[in-house]
């Protein structure tokens, strides 16, 4: 082995002593945690995750076929961080930031290793307009000007938060690259169109606000039943085939936020094809533009190296902090966080860690938690308002909620869409199981949406699910006896069940109208179904027979109206006919 | 090329080497025994003091004189377009008694990902001539959608009638067939190749063969080769693939032989951690590329072990494929074949194939239809052996004879019958327009005027809104 020590001990190189996967051991590294280190002749890039003695133990981001004991591995000095400025918007991205498009400029059709490419494109000039002045004191997150990315969002130039003082120069408005210094401090620091920021350290803010506004997602039964608040957190949790991508999708497209980020972790390359295509088509519902020009797509597919899987989630939820810096909301989508998990679990496992559940290291819990923690509606250093609202789907084996991913992340999300494959074997979607899912946020919304929509708007709801409960404890009895043998008003009652069942939370994520609700037009529909409910029972009080009411037009004409596009005056005159239609029945007798 | 004679252990499929220069990970080995047998292997772990390399022929007779050599470079495997029509190991030597593959490339076998970026939306509807599957599950070029099976039902006789059956419309070149047997018995391989033979597609294709008596290390490695060949023949010759991979089971049990002789921590049912990203290395070879012709497509069968689907094979697979068509033990009790459950198969990408200008605009809404009216038939079923049919409304009643209307008549079907994505999608309307029409929310009411009238005795006055 004299070959091998005669090169050691320079100070930032080290000799590859291992190679198992993506975990490479490097002994004589004089490098810190978390550290990125070149490995290799390719020099791919790899993290510090573990020292022990003289041995340095490494993810590397890359396939490491051919990687030899006795290669070098020489550290950068920084941990693995992240570009952040203008143009991330519409861009896809691997794990580790490195431009798809680039990569195929590069290297065509496939992944090979080795390629470095920036997040950010130096070449590309971005009209700068100046908001500061020289002398003007700056503090961390203060805004120095902006740029328009696109038509319809404004990027700010802010102060990266480890920076401030006092202006000595500030670039007239202009073209710039990113790379050109905007502005000078007195104490030397600069300030770039971009900046950089480490990916696993949450970006700095004042102040943490109480999540008060929802987020509207034109879902019925997510925002009437389970709503999710602007900074909140959400988990999908449900078995393959029920719709969770469908869901997240949904979510990306119809979400009332300025930017969203796509997290493609460990998934099916097909479906990030398929927001690539679709997105640029489709309109934005908050400004009108292409809604690619307010996502940032991750695409780490599940035949993508292991490590990048990891790292893929901290780059996202990196990119949706600085944009929610600029005082903007933020929904982040993270399509597997299992796949995330199981990362860590095989990285864990090449580690010859002691193994917690189900082979699962045991800082699985630390680690989803410190993640989801990151989400917030918060007041940014320099002053404003913006949030990052965290979806993360979760992908239990064989559908079971009880393993170790899905608890560790119930126990910390707020709001919880149970999907459920006996409704997706039905087509009913979204396959959201409204007895098992809750939200948190409920309490903290009500005020809004009586605010804001109806001051009816919580007791139609609690009505709702009220009918809803009853009706899974009457479903029993059915089982047992049939539905005829019930009395009329519990027949009934299983019948408004089935109307919001079949015409409120289930939604057509392929129809033009059905498949975006505004939140008046949800309610309206709600309260339709309820009206004719409490009015049906009304006059099953009074005798009537339930066939009768059930043969009313109105009632018909409920179960269509969510296609139309006439929504509003549809519904007004179905609310008249069912007054009238009732009025008949009730005199008729 | 470096050559060693310093193997300290052997245990299982893998052997354990010393005093090696540096060796990369992942490199092709060559192991000659003392008899002169030549076996072939992969380094699974390498580092100063040990080299850790998994044999792909089974460990037997080697012993400490046994020399190991090192070639420096990852398992290539020799690819060209003369090897359609030919029958190869499962380490691709040729087994028709043909000679030698003449390379036009030689290829990593593990591949490289597609760069999602340059891939291509698949959207061009394949018509199986199966209604289960055309009009409930539609493959689509470029998917990969695997049978979930149990052992005993007839998902061969249904991979072969996709096999001979399968078109593009509005194309006339046929698909490629590429059969990877891993760990089969040799009667079940003989069953695919005649059948090949017999039909002819067998001069378009290409088959691997792993039977259940060769090295089971050998089934982690014959998915790859044939994928690679399939890759480069799809892209450098835009021909379009359709791989048949059985049985899926197999190799996995082949991976979890190769984690516990590694003594590696294990993960559910002492499958290894792993293996979620393993499957995908495989089933996500599958897809178009923007600008290239050819596509490879993939039909992987598994069988589900105690037909259980929460098992971590189907389940790890369900998670990575792009959907399922499942065989069900009940159907084919009741002698219905294909026994396909409809219910719980899927395919993600059918709403990109069919529709308007694809297959026909009402494919979408009968499916849910169908999907809607079947399950709310089968949930009845259970309800009838409780309470009696006697007290289910009249159209409960309608409901329950639709269900097996829809087995009887939709899904069922000879293991020759080829039928149109027309008359599937009229099949369609026809069982269900002996439904109450108010109880078919999921097509609108043109839609019925349309394809449906034609099927009703009378136009039912009720109905008109």
């Amino acid at each position: 082995m004299e070959w091998i020590f005669g090169v050691i001990n320079l100070e930032n190189k080290g000799i590859i002593y291992r190679v198992s996967g993506p975990v490479v051991t490097v002994l004589n590294l004089d490098a810190k945690m978390n550290e990125l280190v070149k490995v290799g002749q390719e020099g791919l890039f790899g993290e510090v995750i573990e020292i022990e003695n003289e041995k340095t133990i490494i993810q590397v981001y890359e396939d490491t076929s051919l990687l030899k004991p006795g290669d070098e591995a020489i550290t950068t000095g920084m941990p693995l961080s992240v570009e952040l400025g203008p143009g991330l918007l519409g861009s896809i991205y691997d794990g580790v930031q490195r431009p798809l498009p680039e990569l195929s400029n590069i290297m065509g059709e496939f992944i090979k290793r080795g390629a470095e490419a920036p997040g950010i494109n130096r070449e590309k000039k971005w009209e700068f307009f100046p908001s500061k002045k020289k002398g003007d004191k700056l503090s961390p997150g203060d805004v120095i000007g902006y740029v328009n990315e696109n038509e319809y969002t404004k990027h700010l130039v802010m102060s990266p938060p480890n920076i401030s003082g006092e202006i000595v120069e500030i670039s007239e408005k202009g073209n710039y690259t990113v790379e050109e210094v905007l502005c000078k401090l007195h104490n030397g620091a600069t300030i770039k169109m971009y900046q950089r920021w480490p990916v696993k350290v949450p970006r700095p803010f004042k102040e943490k606000m109480m999540p008060t506004v929802p987020l509207v997602t034109g879902k019925r039964i997510i925002d009437v039943l389970f709503p999710l608040a602007k900074g909140g957190t959400a988990a999908i949790p449900g078995p393959f085939g029920s719709g969770k991508t469908v869901t997240q999708q949904q979510l990306a497209k119809w979400s009332d936020t300025k930017v969203v980020v796509y997290i493609g972790c460990g998934e099916r390359g097909n479906e990030m094809i398929d927001v690539l295509t679709e997105f640029p088509q489709l309109v934005d519902p908050v400004t009108g533009g292409p809604l690619m020009n307010r996502t940032v797509l991750i695409a780490n597919t599940s035949n993508m190296p292991v490590a990048a899987r990891e790292a893929s989630i901290y780059t996202g939820i990196t990119i949706a902090e600085y944009y929610r810096d600029m005082g903007y909301d933020v929904a982040l989508m993270a399509d597997s966080t299992s796949r995330w998990a199981e990362a860590m679990r095989e990285i864990s496992s090449r580690l010859e860690e002691m193994p917690g559940e189900e082979g699962y290291p045991a800082y699985l819990s630390s680690r989803l938690s410190s993640f989801y923690e990151r989400a917030g509606r918060v007041i940014t250093l320099g002053g404003k308002v913006g949030s990052v609202t965290v979806i993360g789907a979760v992908s239990p084996p064989g559908g079971d909620f009880s393993e170790p991913v899905v608890q560790n992340t119930l126990r910390i999300t707020k709001t919880f869409w149970a999907l459920d494959s006996n409704l997706s074997q039905k087509r009913h979607f979204p396959a959201i199981n409204w007895l098992e899912s809750y939200s948190l946020y409920y309490d903290t919304l009500k005020e809004w949406f009586e605010a804001n929509i109806s001051v009816d708007w919580d007791r139609v709801r609690s009505e709702t699910m009220e009918i809803l409960q009853k009706e899974a404890e009457l479903q029993e009895i059915v089982q047992l006896v049939g539905a005829d043998a019930l009395p009329p008003d519990q027949q009934f009652l299983l019948e408004i069940s089935r109307m919001l069942r079949e015409t409120f939370l289930q939604q057509d994520s392929y129809h033009e109208v059905d498949e975006f609700h505004s939140l008046k037009r949800q309610f309206a529909l709600l309260n339709a179904i309820i009206r004719f409910s409490r009015l049906g029972n009304n006059a099953i009080e009074k005798g009537y027979e339930l066939e009768k009411i059930l043969k009313l037009e109105s009632r018909v004409d409920i179960s269509k109206v969510r296609y139309r596009k006439d929504f509003e005056s549809k519904i007004t005159s179905i609310n008249e006919n069912m007054s009238k239609e009732f009025k008949q029945l009730l005199g008729e007798a | 090329m470096k050559e060693y004679k310093t193997i300290t252990s052997v245990t299982g499929p893998l052997i354990f080497l010393e005093k090696t220069e540096s060796i990369g990970y992942g490199e092709h080995v060559t192991i000659t025994l003392p008899s002169g047998e030549v076996k072939r292997g992969q380094v699974l772990d390498t580092s100063w003091d040990k080299v850790v390399v998994q044999v792909f022929e089974g460990t037997r007779n080697i012993d400490k004189n046994t020399y190991v050599k090192f070639s420096g470079d990852v398992l290539r495997v020799p690819v060209s377009h003369n090897m359609l029509g030919r029958i190869f190991s499962g380490s691709g030597d040729p087994l028709d008694g043909g000679p030698k593959v003449i390379p036009e490339a030689r290829l990593d076998i593990n591949g490289l990902p597609i760069n999602p970026y340059k891939r291509a939306p698949p959207h061009e509807f394949i018509q199986t001539g199966i209604s289960a599957i055309d009009g409930m599950n539609s493959l689509i070029r470029g998917q990969k959608l695997p049978i979930f099976s149990g052992s005993g039902l007839p998902h061969n006789q249904l991979a072969l009638q996709i096999a001979r059956q399968a078109t593009v419309l509005d194309c006339k070149e046929s698909f490629a067939v590429i059969f990877v047997a891993m760990g089969i018995t040799e009667e079940e391989a003989k069953y695919f190749i005649n059948d090949f033979e017999k039909t002819g597609a067998l001069e378009r294709g290409i088959v691997f063969l792993n039977l259940a008596s060769d090295p089971s290390i050998e089934r982690l490695i014959v998915p790859r080769i044939a994928l690679t060949t399939a890759e480069f023949l799809a892209f450098t010759y835009d021909m379009h693939l359709l791989v048949i991979m059985t049985d899926m089971t197999n190799y996995c049990e082949a991976l979890r032989e190769i984690g516990s002789a590694r003594e590696e921590v294990p993960g559910r049912r002492g499958y290894p951690g792993y293996m979620y990203t393993d499957l995908a290395s495989i089933y996500e070879r599958a897809g178009r590329i923007q600008d290239k012709n050819g596509s490879v497509t993939q039909v992987p069968i598994l069988t589900m072990p105690g037909d259980d689907i929460t098992h971590p094979i189907p389940d790890l697979s369900g998670y990575i494929t792009e959907g399922q068509i499942i065989v069900s033990r009940d159907l084919q009790r009741k002698g219905i074949y294909p026994p396909i459950d409809v219910l719980p198969s899927l395919s993600r990408l059918m709403s990109k194939g069919i529709g308007k200008g694809r297959t026909r605009e009402d494919h979408k809404s009968v499916s849910d239809q169908l999907y809607a009216a079947y399950a709310e038939g089968k949930d009845l079923r259970g309800l009838v052996s409780i309470v009696g049919k006697e007290s289910l409304s009249e159209s409960d009643k309608l409901f329950l004879e639709f269900a097996d209307a829809f087995e009887k008549k939709y899904v069922a079907q000879k293991t020759n019958e080829n039928r149109k994505i027309e008359d599937s999608l009229d099949l369609a309307w026809e069982i269900l327009s002996k439904l109450p029409e108010e109880k078919l929310l999921r097509v609108s009411d043109e839609l019925i005027e349309k394809y449906m009238r034609r099927f009703k005795n009378a136009p039912n006055k009720t109905d008109e809104i």
